[in-house]
């Protein structure tokens, strides 16, 4: 497949995340919608690495896998931060009982 | 049109379609099970270029462990439908049109760019398989493989001083 096609996949998918991450205002939501912002860019990272081992297969017969394995290590640090972050979500609803981020403008005052 | 295409079409339009129903569903439960298509679908990708250990690592870590981690959380604080906090519109709105214009932008500055030549291998290559990345995880990138190790004991232990108080 051309690799225009995946560049417009992923950026679609990465613009529809954003779009949820400013129009939700549950905390959980939001904090799914950076997981498919992570999810367009690891695919971009797949198809980029399938190109440059098509390109240069000839000269080294493993170009191309350095991408899949920060596809790799993005999954791990996703997974750890999910872990995290749904700890603090689940703190913030222990003190206020929602999950709405406009009660945490409480923070300025 | 060749098998290759009709998939790769089936998936990406799978996967938009899945994206916007995750940002537009009322009920949290309905959000999670889209966003479980939306990897289902992007494992599907990887499987066509094929990059098969990442196609099942994606499916194991996020579309079993991760998104369950979410429906337990959605479910142990009881959200549906009827508690979901709403913008009023004119900021949903506002929302729509950033993302739209972040689309705009980056599709216009991209269109133009010179990768007509520039084919994703799709369906073969041996760079996807499990003995090669292993092989090159063990090899070139063991260092950051063991700090990951460390990430995941920092992780763990924050979530359960988080959770604990």
């Amino acid at each position: 497949m051309p690799i225009n096609y995946y560049i417009f996949l992923s950026v679609a998918l990465f613009c529809i995340g954003v779009a949820g991450v400013l129009t939700r205002r549950n905390a959980i939501i939001i904090f799914m919608c950076v997981e498919l912002m992570l999810n367009a860019v690891n695919l971009l990272l797949v198809a980029f690495s399938k190109m440059h081992h098509l390109a240069t297969v000839a000269i080294n017969r493993n170009a191309g896998i350095d991408g899949q394995l920060f596809v790799f290590f993005i999954i791990v640090v996703a997974a750890a931060e999910v872990s995290v972050g749904l700890a603090i979500i689940v703190m913030m609803y222990r003190n206020t009982h929602s999950v709405d981020v406009n009660f945490l403008n409480r923070l300025k005052h | 049109m060749g098998t290759t295409q009709i998939l790769f079409w089936f998936l990406s339009i799978l996967a938009l379609f899945s994206a916007i129903m995750v940002v537009v569903s009322k009920n949290p439960v309905h959000s999670v099970l889209w966003l479980i298509l939306v990897f289902f679908s992007i494992s599907g990708h990887y499987i066509l270029l094929n990059a098969q250990f990442l196609a099942i690592v994606n499916l194991i870590v996020y579309a079993g462990a991760i998104m369950v981690l979410f429906l337990f959380v959605i479910m142990l604080m009881n959200l549906n439908a009827d508690t979901e906090p709403q913008k009023n519109k004119w900021l949903k709105i506002a929302g729509v049109v950033a993302g739209g214009a972040l689309l705009l932008v980056l599709v216009a500055a991209l269109k133009d760019a010179d990768l007509k030549n520039q084919i994703a291998q799709t369906g073969q290559g041996e760079i996807g398989l499990i003995h090669n990345l292993g092989m090159a995880l063990f090899k070139d990138y063991v260092i950051p493989f063991e700090i990951t190790s460390v990430l995941f004991l920092s992780a763990m232990v924050g979530a359960v001083v988080i959770g604990k108080k």
